[in-house]
Order: structure tokens, then C-alpha cells, then sequence
């Protein structure tokens, strides 16, 4: 074997429990110079114990890792940086109050004679910057930046440890459309320069695009390694699930009904009605029993329009805002979903749960009041509550007592929708319904809202997959900028067209 | 569909039970009591700890500090703190000194109005914290200066006692109120303090106000994540006042206490009380952070600390050693309560 291309990182036989049990068993990986690998696999399938025993996070396990043809047992994740390997985690591990240059160097400050050197800090971090196609004042707080950008800032740091192997737990769930190509494009260069890549998504669109070999672990084991080639998307769902899926999506007959919202002239002013709006000049429909579709690429103040519709922000909105006709304001959430508004927001950790409480008292916080008649609480009906609006969802959870922040992303999701169906709403807000969770949960979810539009619901949904986009809506919003750029008939949805719609032009 | 999705619930050992237990927050609280109890019977000063009275006394000078807890729990399993509860406390005792010595107040009127006065201090904190946005910490921080000092305004800097100057320019005697009497005697053929009873009720009301009340769920939610919270429609500006407020009621009620025990109202009273009730808060095993805990934990930490004094001050170990045995022992507490994950 020509040396060039021996295997950069191979991974064989690793078993790792938690207590008694294994959430890997005997799995095998590994990564070629010059390729994007991707790991795929459900939720809870073990990608990410994986490559946090390759990052040098989890250090108990057994099996053997070769990195260049030595086998190492990286301790922590400064020795796996100094054995090649920079992992990119999916929770930023980003210090919202330092510089974007100190972050990137955290740890590995340069300096001399025991002085920061400042000045060369941020030429160098303004160098790793520009490779992403970014040009940030490197001094401001990271958490000044948008989502989106501490991403690529996250990015950044590891291309700045100057890996020879690249692990990217889901880089792109918070990044638009030209993030993802510009991200896409440095990874075609990182690839020619021999580096190889770890790439963990749950997008069909990204595995096509960029996979050269594809992994499959199932429950903790491995499945499959295979060119991406032999593995088109049918077979690889299939792996996965380890069932036939049929169809990606079910398909799902609308049952329109009589109007159920109304947005007019609709502004939403997040910061003040001085600054810029996130949204301007918004005319919107939505009929009971519909999905609407809002598109739009980051920035283009799509979750603004919900947060806002929903009494997020209180007073800062302007225009009208009609529910069944009756026309309607919301200082506070509180009254919205007293009106049968309910929002799910697109980040379940920071907005959506409280990760300290049980699955109960998550499932039944929106809806307490009526189930505490007179503020006295009742155990009993809680329990039964969440009984019941998780039976429908397929809630994985030993006890409905256990904490949600033990639970998976998809089961976390799941618990989200059961709070807001005890409130018996009238029309949804969904804004990415389905981001960071597997392919199975995804399903069940696409299932839920055809039963609930079934029912007269009304829907609007933010989702940042284009087939997503394309096969639940009914009709499709398009924003850019805080403006409608576009609307399309289910049957006149082109992916290229709304693309378009979303960057402002249109074809 | 329709695969297996609950996975059965595993078998627990008895032994398996156990261990469960003593690695939750209520089991470790526990063990700390326990070991204290240990302490005692070790150290139990030629039969002191095993006389009634011994008990008796532990509980009766836990009580004013643990009235303070109750109301820190709320507070901090809503992610706040109250570090104005001692100096609340030094305010409602002047006050209610005042009102029951020199203006002949009786109880019925005087209760509710000190109340009324400590749940007022107690929400103007609150509503500085939560409405006008300022840290919790400094807000009561605030408060407790601003308390202190209106202690002092009202009392005139001097201890409110019985001795009230008449119009004739002379100080004569009043007799004890009999509220501060009735506070201070002894029920249960002389084995439990009054001041006893009146903690144990408010432990009662906070724990029902905590776990069967829709707001104690609430300060949880809030505690466990604000915006979330915000965004399910709770009321959180309101909820989080009524904490602060609730905890400056209980405040009074400790001042009431206090002035009754002492038989006078001390301006200079109740400092440094906070920082003994967060310590019967945390060493219970609420967490700071907010959004778990609760009032059962607390009570094992009031008794946890309470105990400690006592056993030490039975045994004749000087204060100084005192406070740094306290000291260590509520690190120690509190490192073993530490979540593993």
C-alpha cells in the first residue's frame, strides 16, 4: 500500500459502555487521507460516543485506535489536537464573553515572554476567519455574532489547529444556504491537501453532495462501510432504520378550512422601533386544516415573523393580526396561547424545555393553568395529561418522571409538541420542527402534522430543508430580508425558485 | 409502527434501591444529618445530647434561621438570591416591637401589618430584580442596606424595649405583649418551643406552596430556564416577585420570633442571618442554579446545621472553632452533594 494513502485514523473493535450499558460494541472506522467520511446513523445510534473517544472526550472504552500506523489512547482533547485530531461539536464550545480571537486560541495563546501578543492574535485569528469567506472584527464578544457565525467561528478554531483529521458533528444546522456552499468549498480544498474528513449530518441532501465513503452505525453497532456511490438514499435509510421507510415522506391530503390567520402590513422590531426591522410590511393566510411553508435563508426574519406573531417580543409589532377573524394583539405569549397560538421555537435547549424537569413538568407547563384549577396542582391529571399527548408521539422514555435533559434530541422534541397540544391550539408555529433529530422521529413527526392539520389545525412552518419545504406545504412563503419575496402553490414549488425568492431575485 | 417502546423498567435490588437513594439529593442530605447525629453520640458531652432538653434547644435556636430558609428556597429555586432576610428580619422586630410595646398594638393587628411590611420589602426587591432587570444580587443586596437603615430610623438607633418613655419625660415598665409571651414558652410539658411550632408551619406552607401550588411550579420552570419558561406563558415577572415577596414574608415572621425571644427589637439584629440560611438552603441540596431542590432538603439542612452548633457548643468548643469547623463542614456537605455526571 502506497504510503500516501494509508488510512490517516483506524478505529477497530471499540465497545463503550455507560454502566451496564453498551452504546457501542464492536465498531470499526476509519478515515483515508483526502475524503469526507460520513458517519450516519439515528439518533442514540453512537455517532457522537464515537468520535468523542477519537476527540479524547470519553476515555474508557475498549478497542484499538492507529493514527498513522501508532496506536494512541488520547486522554484528553488537547492530546487528540496534538495527535491531528480537531473535533467540531455540535454544542458550541465557544465563551460567549471573549473576543472571537481569544476564542479561537483559547489554551494556546500566543505570547511572548508570557505577554498576549494581541496584535498578532488577531492577524492570525483574521486569517483562519478569512479561509471561511469571513471578515469579523475579531475583538467584539463572540456572542455578539449571530448563530450562524459562531458556527463558522467554531470551524475556524479547528482549521486553525491545523488537523490532518477534521470531525464535523452537524456543521451546517444553523448555517444558510451560501455558509453551506462556502463551508462545502473548503472542504473540497481541505480534501486536496490530503486532510481527511469526519462528517456527521442528518441531511440526505449534504450526504449526497459531499460523501466519498459512507459509515452506518445502528444502536451502537456498525452496519456498513461503503462508497457513497454503492449507498443511494433508499439503501442508506435502510440501513439506518434497519426497516423499509417506503416513501421519504408520507404523503399527506390537505383539508383547507375557513381563515384561520391573518397577518397585515405585519412588522416585527426586535431591537426597538428605531432599528432596522426584522420584519417589514408582511401579508400572510393561513386556513384551518393548511400548512404554510415560510422560506428563507438565514436572516431573512422568518423566525422573527413567528416570535413576534406569537408576543415574544410584546409591544414591538406593527400591523394587524387576525385569528378567525376576530383581530387580536399580544403583549405576551401568555395571551397568544390563551388564543390557541403555539410556538415551537427552533432551539429546544435554550427556548423550548426545562432541562432540569421531569418529561411531565415540561409536557404540562403551557397548559398548567388548566390543569391546576383554582392554582392548586393536580398530580394525577398532570401525569395522565402527558400520558396522553405523548402516547401519539412513539416517546421513547423509561418513566415520564425522568429529567428531559436526559433524553435524545428527538424524544426532547417529542416532549415540546405534547406541551403545546395540552393547550389545544388553534394554529401552530413551527420553526424547524425537526432540526438535529433522526430519520425515524423526523417520520413520526411529518405524521403528527398531517393528523393535526387533519383536525383542523393550522400550521406555519419554518424549515431550512428544502424537500422538507417542498413536501409539507401547501403553499410556500418565501422571505428575504424581512420582506415576501415570493409565494408558490404546492404545485409551482421549484427548489431553484425559491431559492431565488430567498436570496432576492427572482428567476 | 408499533415496536416495543417503553423499555421495561429494570428490577432494582433492594440493594440497588439503596444505592439510589443515598446517590439522590435527599439521600445525601440525609446522610449528612445522620453523621451529625453520629457526631453527637460520639461527642455527646457526659450525656448531654441525650437529654430532652439538649433537643429541645437545638431545634429552638434552628428555627429563626430556618424560617429564613424556607423563604431562600423559593428564591433560589427560582435562579435567584435574598441577601436582604436578615436585615428584613432586624426591621420587622423594631417595628413590631414598637407596635406592641409603645403603641399597645394587639396581636391580630400587629401580625398582619408586619407581615405586610416585610412582604413589602421583600417585593420591592423583587420587582427591581425581575421588572427593572437588575441582578438579584445586587437588588437585595441593596435592600439590605436599605432595611438595615430603616431599622435604625424607626427604632432611633436604640433597642425597643419594655421600658417606654411616658409623656412625663420618665421611662417606666410596660408588661410583655402577650404575643412575644405566647411566642416564647414551651409547649408539650416544656419539651418544645414555641418559636419550633411556628418554623414547622412554615415549612408546611412553603412546601405547599412549593410542591402542590401551580406557582411553585412556576418558580421551578423559571429557575430551570427563563425563556422557556417566558415562552409556555408563564408568568415570570409576577411569579418571581411573589418569591422575593414570600421571602421577606417569612423574614417577618423571623423577626416577630426574634423580638419575642429577645424581648426587645435590636436594630443590629439578623446580621449575617442570610448567610446562614443559604448555607441550610444549599447544604440541603438546592441548587443555586436554580430549578431543582425543594422545602424537604431544606429542612434537613436547617436540622443539618442546627444540630452541628448545638452538639459543638455542648462540647465547650470555643466559637472561633466553631465557625471554622461549620465552615469546612458545609463545603464538605456541599461537595458531596455535587451532581456527578
Amino acid at each position: 500500500m502506497n504510503v500516501d494513502h494509508a488510512p490517516l485514523v483506524v478505529m477497530s473493535g471499540i465497545t463503550k459502555r455507560f454502566g451496564r450499558v453498551a452504546v457501542l460494541s464492536d465498531v470499526r472506522f476509519s478515515v483515508l487521507p483526502g475524503e469526507v467520511h460520513v458517519l450516519a446513523g439515528e439518533n442514540g445510534a453512537g455517532k457522537s460516543t464515537l468520535i468523542k473517544i477519537l476527540g479524547g472526550i470519553h476515555t474508557e472504552f475498549s478497542g484499538r485506535i492507529e493514527i498513522a500506523g501508532r496506536e494512541v489512547h488520547p486522554r484528553n482533547p488537547t492530546e487528540a489536537n496534538a495527535l491531528g485530531v480537531a473535533v467540531i461539536h455540535q454544542e458550541l464550545s465557544l465563551i460567549g464573553s471573549l473576543s472571537v480571537a481569544d476564542n479561537l486560541f483559547l489554551g494556546r495563546t500566543p505570547t511572548r515572554w508570557g505577554w498576549v501578543s494581541d496584535a498578532r492574535q488577531r492577524r492570525e485569528a483574521r486569517g483562519w476567519l478569512a479561509q471561511l469567506g469571513l471578515d469579523l472584527d475579531v475583538r467584539r464578544p463572540t456572542e455578539d455574532f449571530p448563530i450562524a457565525v459562531r458556527q463558522l467561528i467554531e470551524i475556524a478554531k479547528a482549521l486553525s489547529h491545523k488537523a490532518r483529521v477534521l470531525v464535523m458533528d452537524e456543521p451546517t444546522s444553523a448555517l444558510s444556504a451560501p455558509e453551506v456552499q462556502r463551508l462545502f468549498g473548503l472542504i473540497q480544498s481541505l480534501k486536496q491537501r490530503g486532510s481527511g474528513i469526519v462528517y456527521i449530518t442528518h441531511k440526505m441532501e449534504e450526504i449526497e453532495r459531499i460523501a466519498d465513503r459512507i459509515t452506518v452505525l445502528r444502536d451502537g453497532r456498525w452496519i456498513g462501510t461503503a462508497p457513497a456511490g454503492d449507498l443511494p438514499a433508499p439503501k442508506l435509510i435502510q440501513w439506518m432504520v434497519g426497516r423499509d421507510l417506503g416513501e421519504q415522506f408520507p404523503r399527506r391530503a390537505p383539508h383547507p378550512g375557513t381563515e384561520r390567520l391573518r397577518l397585515e402590513a405585519f412588522g416585527v422590531f426586535p431591537s426597538g422601533f428605531s432599528a432596522r426591522p426584522a420584519v417589514e410590511g408582511a401579508a400572510l393566510r393561513v386556513r384551518a386544516g393548511e400548512i404554510i411553508g415560510l422560506g428563507g435563508l438565514q436572516g431573512s426574519g422568518a423566525s422573527e415573523l413567528l416570535l413576534g406573531l406569537f408576543g415574544a417580543f410584546g409591544a414591538r409589532t406593527r400591523g394587524g393580526v387576525w385569528i378567525d377573524g376576530q383581530p387580536v394583539q399580544f403583549p405576551t405569549p401568555r395571551q397568544a396561547i390563551e388564543s390557541g397560538v403555539a410556538l415551537v421555537t427552533n432551539d429546544r435547549k435554550a427556548t423550548g424545555l426545562v432541562l432540569p424537569l421531569s418529561i411531565v413538568a415540561n409536557a404540562t407547563l403551557a397548559g398548567l393553568r388548566g390543569l391546576s384549577p383554582g392554582g392548586w396542582r393536580r398530580p394525577g391529571a398532570e401525569a395522565q395529561a402527558a400520558r396522553d399527548n405523548t402516547a401519539p408521539m412513539h416517546l421513547r422514555a423509561a418513566s415520564l418522571e425522568l429529567e428531559v435533559g436526559a433524553l435524545s434530541g428527538g424524544n426532547q422534541q417529542k416532549v415540546v409538541l405534547a406541551k403545546w397540544l395540552q393547550t389545544r391550539p388553534r394554529l401552530l408555529l413551527l420553526d424547524e420542527p425537526t432540526r438535529g433529530i433522526d430519520v425515524a422521529a423526523k417520520r413520526e413527526i411529518y405524521q403528527l402534522m398531517d393528523l393535526w392539520t387533519a383536525q383542523g389545525i393550522a400550521i406555519l412552518l419554518i424549515t431550512s430543508e428544502m424537500p422538507e419545504l417542498i413536501t409539507l406545504s401547501d403553499r410556500i412563503v418565501v422571505l428575504h430580508r424581512g420582506r415576501v419575496t415570493a409565494e408558490f402553490d404546492r404545485a409551482a414549488a421549484a427548489p431553484e425558485a425559491i431559492l431565488a425568492a430567498a436570496m432576492g431575485r427572482n428567476l | 409502527m408499533t415496536e416495543e417502546i417503553h423499555p421495561p423498567e429494570p428490577t432494582l435490588t433492594p440493594l440497588a434501591r439503596g444505592r439510589r437513594f443515598f446517590s439522590s439529593p435527599a439521600g445525601r442530605a440525609l446522610i449528612a444529618l445522620v453523621l451529625v447525629f453520629v457526631l453527637g453520640l460520639v461527642f455527646n458531652a457526659d450525656g448531654a445530647f441525650f437529654k430532652k432538653g439538649t433537643h429541645r434547644d437545638a431545634l429552638r435556636q434552628a428555627s429563626v434561621y430556618g424560617m429564613l430558609a424556607c423563604g431562600l428556597t423559593l428564591v433560589i429555586v427560582s435562579g435567584g438570591i435574598d441577601l436582604a432576610v436578615g436585615s428584613v428580619l432586624a426591621l420587622v422586630a423594631v417595628c413590631s416591637s414598637q407596635m406592641a410595646m409603645h403603641w399597645g398594638w394587639p396581636g391580630w393587628l400587629l401580625v398582619p401589618a408586619s407581615l405586610a411590611l416585610g412582604a413589602g420589602c421583600g417585593g420591592l426587591a423583587g420587582f427591581v430584580t425581575a421588572r427593572l432587570r437588575v441582578q438579584p444580587f445586587i437588588a437585595t443586596l441593596s435592600m439590605m442596606v436599605l432595611a438595615r437603615g430603616l431599622a435604625k430610623y424607626a427604632s432611633g438607633g436604640m433597642k425597643i424595649s419594655t421600658a417606654v418613655k411616658g409623656p412625663d419625660g420618665l421611662y417606666h415598665n410596660v408588661s410583655l405583649p402577650p404575643l412575644f409571651t405566647g411566642i416564647d414558652t414551651r409547649i408539650l410539658g416544656g419539651n418544645l418551643s414555641m418559636v419550633t411550632v411556628v418554623f414547622g408551619l412554615c415549612v408546611a406552607v412553603a412546601w405547599v406552596a412549593l410542591a402542590r401550588h401551580r406557582w411553585g411550579r412556576y418558580l421551578y420552570a423559571i429557575g430551570g430556564n427563563e425563556e422557556a419558561a417566558r415562552l409556555s406563558g408563564v408568568p415570570v415577572v409576577a411569579a418571581k416577585v411573589g418569591a422575593y415577596a414570600a421571602s421577606g414574608l417569612f423574614a417577618a415572621v423571623a423577626g416577630i420570633c426574634q423580638a419575642a425571644q429577645e424581648q426587645q427589637g435590636d436594630p443590629e439584629a439578623g446580621a449575617g442571618y442570610e448567610l446562614i440560611g443559604i448555607a441550610m438552603v444549599v447544604i440541603g441540596g438546592t441548587s443555586l442554579m436554580g430549578g431543582r431542590g425543594g422545602l424537604g432538603l431544606t429542612l434537613l439542612g436547617v436540622l443539618t446545621i442546627g444540630y452541628l452548633d448545638k452538639i459543638l457548643s455542648i462540647n465547650a468548643v470555643p466559637e472561633a472553632g466553631r465557625l471554622v469547623l461549620t465552615g469546612i463542614i458545609i463545603i464538605v456537605a456541599v461537595l458531596t452533594q455535587r451532581r456527578r455526571g
